[in-house]
């Protein structure tokens, strides 16, 4: 062996004892039950016929990716309106913006779910409000349906959209702003034309983080949906503790698990992930 | 060819305030159509704050901006019809060169087939036909700074403000694009305000140079009149080098005569009473046995180096102090020695009257 391949294999060493422990206590275990989803209840692709057989499998994938979807598509809307007002403002206020946005990260997602239980209810803040205020008769139904789990979800992203969003628009050089309105662009020109391009590798990162996340979304959807919209996770869990089908529930968790590597391959050609999420 | 006119600048009693700080105060500038004027200052001088005002970056907080006697201080940067070339360059790193010079004309909703032969034609102005499918981050310093050039110039702007434009070049590259944005600015005939702190580009480059210092237009001139005729010491001394004598000044026939101790200097001026006389170096001579000068000082050599064109050497003089001279090598009657004693003369022509600093 050469002294470089030595040193090399030195630092391998190093990480040996982590690599093994990750593989004996994470990696195996779920190895181990994914495959439970080609053995159980026999062995084979029983499982997995389900996808384009049942209606229900079907639904709940359905479900799934459209409260994703709408999930990603409102974070990064509010995201990105919270990011340029924070990248715009000087760094003593944008260090209060920062903490505001980070605030809510460090409150439990379940003590967030209730709380907007309390709000959105019939008798919660919201209705009585606009109740009282004259603007509807009939409370409205804002909780225990798809709307619920959309407002609860995105509530909790939008930080996650917020973070990658605003460290690509902090690298915007303001010259190069100011360069677009010197050269005749207005400012909503000079915004669309270069501000938001130059701002997409962020606003790219954010929606596969904010995606892949809302895809395995458990507590949010329990709470808020009332258990009548069904989302992937709380079918899996419906699956293997209530219904004893582990076969079927871990055939969905192997499909989660796919679907979000598929996204992460599809992404890490098109921006720089290994930047994005800080590594 | 006929030259398309350029457009008239005036700044009339512009003063920028920033709290109590005063950026610039009270400045009051002409410059004509088709000039090319530098605003030359030492960094902090209220140069830069002065062209953003003139772009419409900066609103003043007194005075007014006309173009061509039409008062634009209200109008905002993008409907002035200025071309810029920012310090850095500022080119937009998602676009190719030919998108990026294209971007005035775009925003101006300029149809595709004149917007492309105008991104042609400029691209050629600044050599850089070849390079029109490139992103800027795979051109060199020189070539960016010709892309920020030709997307100033590409849409026919009124004027072309440049900012410390060479500042980012290496010093031979500096030179040869001093000698290529004067060429340019002959062939475009357009106006011209570029801001630097680089004394030498302000004097190859420009028609008229303003001086300016802690927020005060001291001077402005064509170069020759400012070098020859500075009017303060801080012109004086920005504007190449300059030794200072001071004394009691009286009018004479041919200008003043200025007495320090037991020493007369004679120079051109009119004041009378305490003055400042300004000499530059390269116009005192060492002179040989026997020959005369309007003014002549005896002193040592205290110091000198040898600078290629020639010798910086500090002489000692008992009355007028260190007296700095710029001795062209090939003319030099000596080759210095420290310690060596030498006799200076200077003309009348060489000393001038310059006013104290206001402090």
């Amino acid at each position: 062996m050469t002294p470089r391949g030595r040193h090399a294999a030195g630092w391998w060493a190093l990480i040996l004892p982590a690599f093994l422990l990750m593989t004996a206590f994470y990696v195996a275990p779920i190895a181990q039950v994914l495959a439970i989803s080609f053995t159980e209840p026999q062995p084979g692709f029983g499982n997995y016929e389900r996808l384009l057989t049942s209606e229900g499998v079907q639904r709940v994938i359905g479900t799934t990716l459209r409260i994703g979807l709408i999930t990603t598509a409102l974070a990064l809307l509010l995201g990105y309106a919270l990011a340029y007002r924070i990248a715009l403002s000087g760094p003593r206020t944008q260090r209060w913006w920062l903490l505001a946005v980070l605030v809510p990260l460090w409150i439990s997602v379940l003590v967030r779910a209730f709380a907007w239980v309390t709000l959105l209810r019939r008798q919660g803040l919201v209705n009585q409000g606009l109740m009282a205020a004259g603007a509807i008769e009939e409370p409205l139904a804002l909780v225990w349906n798809e709307l619920g789990i959309v407002i609860g979800m995105v509530h909790y992203m939008v930080p996650y959209a917020v973070l990658p969003m605003l460290s690509a628009m902090r690298e915007i050089d303001p010259r190069v702003m100011a360069a677009a309105r010197g050269l005749g662009a207005g400012r909503v020109g000079a915004f669309l034309r270069v501000f938001l391009p130059l701002s997409m590798p962020g606003v790219i990162a954010a929606a596969v983080l904010v995606f892949i996340f809302s895809l395995g979304f458990y507590i949010t959807p329990a709470i808020l949906g009332g258990g009548k919209t069904l989302m992937a996770a709380e079918w899996i869990k419906l699956q293997i503790l209530d219904l004893i089908r582990w076969g079927l529930g871990a055939m969905m968790a192997t499909v989660l698990v796919v679907a979000i590597l598929a996204t992460l391959a599809v992404f890490s050609r098109v921006v720089n992930l290994r930047r994005i999420f800080g590594a | 060819m006929s030259v398309p006119a350029g457009h008239a600048l005036s700044l009339r009693g512009v003063s920028r305030r920033y709290g109590d700080f005063v950026a610039v105060r009270d400045a009051s500038l002409e410059v004509g159509s088709g000039r090319f004027l530098t605003l030359l200052g030492p960094s902090g001088s209220g140069k830069t704050t002065i062209l953003m005002m003139i772009a419409g970056f900066v609103e003043p907080s007194a005075g007014t901006v006309l173009l061509d006697g039409r008062d634009i201080t209200a109008l905002p940067p993008e409907r002035r019809d200025f071309g810029m070339v920012f310090q850095g360059y500022a080119l937009f790193p998602h676009m190719t060169v030919a998108e990026n010079v294209a971007f005035p004309l775009r925003v101006r909703r300029m149809g595709r087939a004149e917007r492309e032969a105008k991104v042609r034609a400029a691209l050629d102005l600044v050599q850089l036909d070849r390079f029109a499918e490139r992103r800027p981050a795979q051109l060199s310093g020189g070539q960016q700074q010709r892309v920020a050039l030709a997307r100033a110039l590409v849409f026919d702007p009124a004027l072309l403000l440049l900012d410390e434009p060479l500042s980012a070049l290496d010093k031979k590259l500096r030179a040869e694009l001093q000698d290529e944005l004067k060429a340019l600015h002959r062939r475009v005939g357009r106006t011209f305000i570029n801001v630097t702190h680089d004394q030498e580009e302000a004097l190859s480059l420009s028609d008229e140079i303003a001086i300016l210092d802690h927020g005060r237009l001291v001077q402005v001139g064509s170069p020759q009149d400012l070098y020859e005729r500075p009017a303060t010491r801080f012109v004086a001394d920005f504007l190449g080098k300059s030794n200072f004598i001071e004394g009691e000044a009286e009018r004479d026939a041919g200008g003043i005569v200025l007495r320090r101790g037991g020493a007369r200097v004679l120079g051109r001026g009119d004041s009378a009473g305490r003055a400042l006389l300004s000499l530059r170096p390269e116009k005192i001579a060492i002179l040989p046995e026997g020959a005369s000068e309007d003014n002549v000082a005896e002193g040592r050599i205290a110091a000198w180096s040898y600078l290629g064109t020639g010798y910086a050497v500090t002489v000692a003089t008992p009355e007028l102090g260190d007296i700095r001279v710029h001795l062209p090598a090939w003319r030099s009657p000596v080759a210095p020695a420290e310690g060596m004693p030498v006799r200076l003369g200077w003309s009348r022509d060489a000393a001038v009257a310059v006013a104290e600093d206001p402090a």
